[in-house]
């Protein structure tokens, strides 16, 4: 089965695009491997290979959750589908 | 699949085994590296270890300068060892502490002499040591004799998805057959310190963890001038798809698997607390860590990377796997595995634990990693802090 995004974990806000890349307003299959099941999500944005995209709505000062823990806070408002990574979202240590 | 119970190994003199069977030429200082490398060129099958520190140090990082030469020196890895120091007692010093392991070793100093007369003198034993070590062969060892160390380098969201959860199985598959195991990055687990705080295997294990994350961290903050983007995750990881230090942190600790750690190293200390795992206290660059875990007497390391980090240690074997396909394709002569797979769900994470598995002992009985074939030897000493 073809999967275009692996989620860590069902809590996780984000994905991870696991092919070259993904294109805008593609259907994306996404693999959620803590309990093996499947979604879905429509992207906005080109995201390459490794990249994150946005699995809900985001607004400033939420909390990123990927292998179901904080892994830092949205400095920008985020739409489900878009790009997620340094432009958006920003370290809560250091 | 069914684990092989041993591999084919050197057995030392004082009962560990190695994988390699190097004779080495270690400069006590900096001045000493034309010395060792003259050496090295005129005995062939020796190698040299130039490093760029040993003078005016003190304290603590003078006793870590000492505990990573004569760590380096007692590696099992390590048939035999010429120290060469610019000054004679510095070089006893490390001479006798790589002695205690019984391993042929001999030191010469050059004030008095000058470097073409220690040259000669070093040369000539040397080729004794090395026409010796040359004749030792490889005996059928039990697998517990694997100290298996890991760091990862060049990360991106492959590494956490599927390189170092790779290696944890490899953790959970090869603790119980009484491995020693270690992993370090103190700085690179900030933002999961408190997650991986619990995998203490008991509560003196935990506290020193957290005691030992913190004073890293209180140093960072001291001496940060900014937000370390660009050093913490690197533009290497970044262009990966990694964002935070927190994300790179949670990816970093799939390494352990489900295992817990017995105990928290020093930087290049050797453990003590028999099989299992340990943390050791290192910094999160690859050849840096490494170096220290080498020092420490591991015999073989797992270096999972994302975009492609290619680093080597001159003594100790450092076997490379990736899961991002484009690395596997575009530096194919860096990969000892491949296990880009997992990502298109062609593999699952105990077939590629188990094929992990099957590199190592393929490296551990002397298969040439692709770093070796390519000449890395990168030996970084770590030092704490400016000379006297």
């Amino acid at each position: 089965m073809a999967t275009e995004v692996i989620i860590h974990d069902q809590k996780d806000n984000v994905g991870v695009v696991v092919i070259e890349k993904i294109t805008p307003k593609q259907e994306c299959t996404c693999w959620i491997m803590e309990n093996d099941s499947s979604t879905s999500i429509q992207s906005k944005d080109e995201i390459p290979l490794g990249h994150k995209i946005a699995m809900n709505d985001l607004n400033e000062g939420d909390t990123i959750l990927k292998y179901g823990h904080d892994i830092g806070k949205v400095v920008k408002p985020i739409k489900k589908g878009e790009h997620v990574h340094v432009h958006n979202v920003k370290t809560k240590k250091w | 699949m069914e684990i092989p119970k041993s591999f084919l190994g050197y057995k030392r003199e004082n009962g560990r085994a190695g994988t390699r069977n190097h004779v080495i030429i270690l400069p006590v200082d900096d001045i000493s590296n034309a010395c060792a490398e003259a050496v090295s060129n005129n005995i062939k099958g020796t190698i040299a270890l130039p490093h760029s520190y040993g003078r005016l140090q003190f304290g603590a990082d003078l006793e870590l300068h000492f505990r990573t030469m004569i760590g380096t020196g007692s590696n099992p890895n390590v048939a035999a060892v010429i120290v060469i120091g610019i000054e004679p007692k510095w070089t006893k010093k490390i001479v006798d502490g790589i002695a205690k392991t019984g391993k042929p070793v001999e030191g010469f100093h050059i004030e008095r002499t000058g470097d073409i007369g220690t040259v000669m003198k070093a040369s000539k034993k040397a080729q004794e040591f090395v026409m010796w070590a040359s004749e030792k062969q490889r005996e059928e060892c039990p697998i517990s004799d694997l100290w298996i160390s890991v760091k990862c380098g060049e990360s991106d969201t492959t590494s956490g998805l599927a390189s170092n959860p790779t290696v944890g199985n490899l953790m959970d598959k090869l603790e119980p057959l009484g491995v020693h195991l270690c992993f370090g990055e103190t700085s690179e687990l900030t933002g999961a310190e408190k997650v991986c705080a619990t995998r203490g295997a008991t509560k003196e294990a935990s506290d020193k963890f957290m005691k030992t994350w913190s004073a890293y961290n209180d140093f960072i903050l001291k001496e940060a001038t900014d937000d370390l983007s660009e050093s913490q995750p690197t533009a290497g990881n970044i262009a990966g798809g990694l964002t935070t230090i927190e994300e790179k942190a949670f990816g970093n600790f799939q390494k352990i698997g489900n295992c817990k750690f017995i105990d928290v190293l020093e930087p290049a200390e050797e453990p003590k607390k028999g099989k299992g795992l340990y943390f050791m206290d290192t910094s999160s660059a690859a050849a840096e860590c490494v170096t220290l875990q080498a020092a420490a007497g591991f015999n073989i390391h797992l270096f999972p990377t994302g975009q492609g980090n290619i680093v080597g240690n001159p003594i100790e074997p450092v076997v490379k796997l990736t899961a991002n396909p484009l690395t596997a394709k575009s530096m194919s002569e860096h990969v000892d595995c491949d296990v880009s797979k997992i990502l298109s769900r062609e593999m699952n994470l105990s077939e590629a634990g188990d094929k992990l598995i099957e590199t190592t002992l393929r490296v551990a009985n002397g298969r040439l990693t692709c770093a070796e074939a390519l000449g890395h030897k990168e030996f970084v000493m770590t030092k704490l802090y400016r000379s006297a």
